[in-house]
């Protein structure tokens, strides 16, 4: 017969209900985590998607993310004859704001050569873009489905295809467009400006700037190698794609990530604190059974295996409730949370851990309990 | 009424004391107690609240270590010189001692059966044969009818009986009793007594209580009284005078 069990079954409600409490507290601590990993993914996500192994930028810039860079659209054609580059694209970044169906979206607008590496990485619905102009593939999270139509600066675009997951480290939705809409998009003034700027007898200034070339490399090359052929033209950089992360994930996104991973921290040490305050609570309401118990004849190890059973009972259980309530409403948050099973499996552990060290304040209650309390009213 | 047999006694206890602190703080809650109990014996304690008789209760039950003294029961010297004989305290108890409580302190979350089962288990009897003479003791002190249900559904007269019950189901020959009637009404009471006479009878074993109920003093052989940690006997029989009992 096992008391941990009885004992359970006949405080089920209770149980149950303890369990729900921490399994909502674990819930938010997963959550937490999956925010934190969330962030990084994100961060990620834009930098990964061209599928490359350099990024040549501005002189003395870490951009296209992390700082601007501006640098001539024909520089993609030079970084395409470079010994051990098989592909390059010119791309530019920038963020604008949209209108659609009455609602104001904040778009991240990558502007690729379709033909060339840039563009989105997968397709989940609808197709790839097929025309020069005005055709768009979006991410999912921007809410646009496909046929849609969205006015961008002075052009109207027409959604062709969906992408998943695509959104830049501040958690706006990617759109693609093509490189020309893209820089018109960008660097094209207002007629009213333009026609200051004609009065003002400034040069027409050239479209054909991007915000960086993005190159793929044999797979024996070393890109390393590449990046100090390419700074050797003193007016451009290049990063490979390691620090390309590395830039995104320690700089851009550091201070968040930083913030969050405390947060979590202290939300694991609270969990923690409440788990050992339940574990020590439940084993003090219990104190004249385990009297009763003892005076009867039960062995030191009957008890503490009750009350570590028990503890590891409501650890596992909230455990589980918690990781079944954050599955399930993960993707309603409106930024991305992303839940690895080590991440689960580690705070499993941990919290196994925590069971296991809370029990031991009640397992020590428990093994000072006089059996003489048992006797008497 | 059952005179002392010239057996060996089951509980035997030779000038034990027990004292609490030390110089300016010390109590003396059992001073030089002898006292011998022979099977088939009901003998009750009596006396003031602080007189010592859980404290006395509880060197018999083996929970609580003396200052000084012998003690043996069942014919092994468990205690000499105050100090034990024997490392595990739990088997002894296990083995040779039940224990009735004021408050049936049945656990809660297991049936009828299963808290009596249980102390057959802790002693090593395979949890279908434990469940097996817990239903044979239930039935034997007529509250087998009630062997599925929980302590909370409980009357304290069944309540007070299966306890009895868990009390033997290791078959003790020492059976400890603390206020086994003070929750119960006089004919629940009487119907208790009558059952510790029984098993006392029919099982050749000793039952010591701590009693303040003056309704059941005519059920005992025996009655001794403590004051200030020392035992007095009054008598063979049940006779004791009130004034005695309601100190």
């Amino acid at each position: 017969m096992n008391l941990a069990y009885r004992d359970i079954r006949y405080n089920l409600g209770r149980f149950l209900l303890t369990c729900l409490g921490l399994g909502l507290l674990l819930g938010v601590v997963l959550a937490m985590i999956g925010i934190y990993r969330g962030l990084v993914v994100e961060a990620l996500t834009i930098a990964r998607a061209p599928a490359v192994d350099l990024w040549v930028v501005e002189a003395n810039t870490r951009g296209p993310f992390a700082e601007a860079s501006r640098i001539p659209g024909d520089i993609r054609e030079a970084i395409a004859r470079i010994a051990g580059v098989v592909a390059a694209g010119s791309i530019t970044y920038q963020t604008v704001e949209a209108q659609h169906q009455g609602t104001k979206l904040r778009l991240y607008v990558i502007g690729y050569e379709p033909t060339r590496p840039g563009g989105p990485p997968e397709i989940v619905q609808g197709r790839a873009i097929a025309r020069n102009h005005y055709e768009m593939v979006a991410d999912r999270t921007a809410g646009l489905e496909t046929g849609d139509e969205i006015r961008l600066g002075r052009s109207t675009f027409t959604v062709v295809g969906l992408t998943q997951h695509q959104v830049n480290s501040g958690g706006d939705p990617a759109i693609y467009i093509t490189l020309p809409d893209a820089q018109k998009l960008q660097f094209d003034l207002a007629p009213p400006a333009q026609r200051v700027q004609l009065a003002r007898g400034a040069a027409a200034a050239s479209r054909d700037t991007v915000n960086a070339v993005v190159a793929r490399l044999q797979p024996n090359a070393s890109a390393n190698a590449i990046a100090d052929t390419v700074q050797r033209w003193k007016h451009l950089s290049a990063i490979t794609q390691e620090a390309q992360e590395a830039i995104l994930s320690r700089s851009l996104v550091d201070r968040a990530r930083r913030q969050i991973g405390l947060f979590t921290s202290l939300l694991l040490v609270v969990s923690a604190v409440i788990i050992a305050l339940i574990i020590y609570t439940m084993t003090m309401e219990k104190l004249k059974q385990i009297a009763t118990l003892k005076l009867i004849g039960a062995s030191d190890r009957t008890i503490i295996g009750m009350i570590v059973q028990q503890a590891l009972a409501l650890g596992l259980t909230g455990f589980s409730i918690g990781v079944a309530l954050i599955v399930n409403i993960k993707d309603y948050f409106p930024r991305r949370v992303v839940l690895e099973p080590d991440n689960v499996l580690i705070l499993g552990f941990i919290v196994f851990v925590v069971c296991l060290l809370s029990s031991g304040l009640g397992v020590r209650a428990a093994l000072r309990v006089d059996p003489a309390m048992a006797l008497g009213g | 009424m059952l005179t002392p047999s010239e057996d060996t006694p089951l509980v035997r206890l030779d000038r034990i004391s027990k004292h609490f602190g030390e110089g300016e703080t010390r109590v003396d809650a059992l001073r030089d107690v002898s006292l011998k109990v022979y099977p088939r014996q009901l003998i009750a304690l009596l006396g003031p609240s602080g007189s010592g008789k859980t404290t006395l209760l509880n060197v018999i039950g083996c929970i609580l270590d003396p200052s000084s003294g012998m003690m043996e029961l069942d014919g092994e010297l468990v205690i000499q010189d105050g100090r034990w004989q024997r490392s595990d305290l739990r088997r002894l108890r296990l083995d040779k001692i039940g224990f009735i409580f004021q408050f049936h302190n049945l656990l809660p979350f297991l049936n009828v059966t299963d808290n009596v089962a249980i102390v057959l288990q802790l002693a090593g009897v395979d949890w279908a044969d434990a469940r097996k003479r817990a239903v044979e003791l239930l039935d034997y002190l007529e509250v087998g009818h009630r062997k599925d249900a929980m302590p909370a559904n409980l009357s304290g007269g069944e309540g007070q009986r299966v306890a009895i019950a868990r009390a033997l189901a290791n078959r003790p020959r020492i059976i400890l009793a603390d206020e086994p009637t003070a929750a119960l009404d006089s004919k629940r009471a009487e119907i208790v007594m009558d059952l510790l006479r029984k098993l006392a009878i029919e099982q050749d074993a000793a039952i010591i209580a701590v009693t303040h109920d003056e309704k059941i003093f005519d059920r005992f052989d025996h009655i001794f009284q403590l004051r200030d940690g020392r035992l007095e006997d009054s008598g063979d029989g049940p006779s004791i005078s009130m004034d005695m009992a309601q100190a």
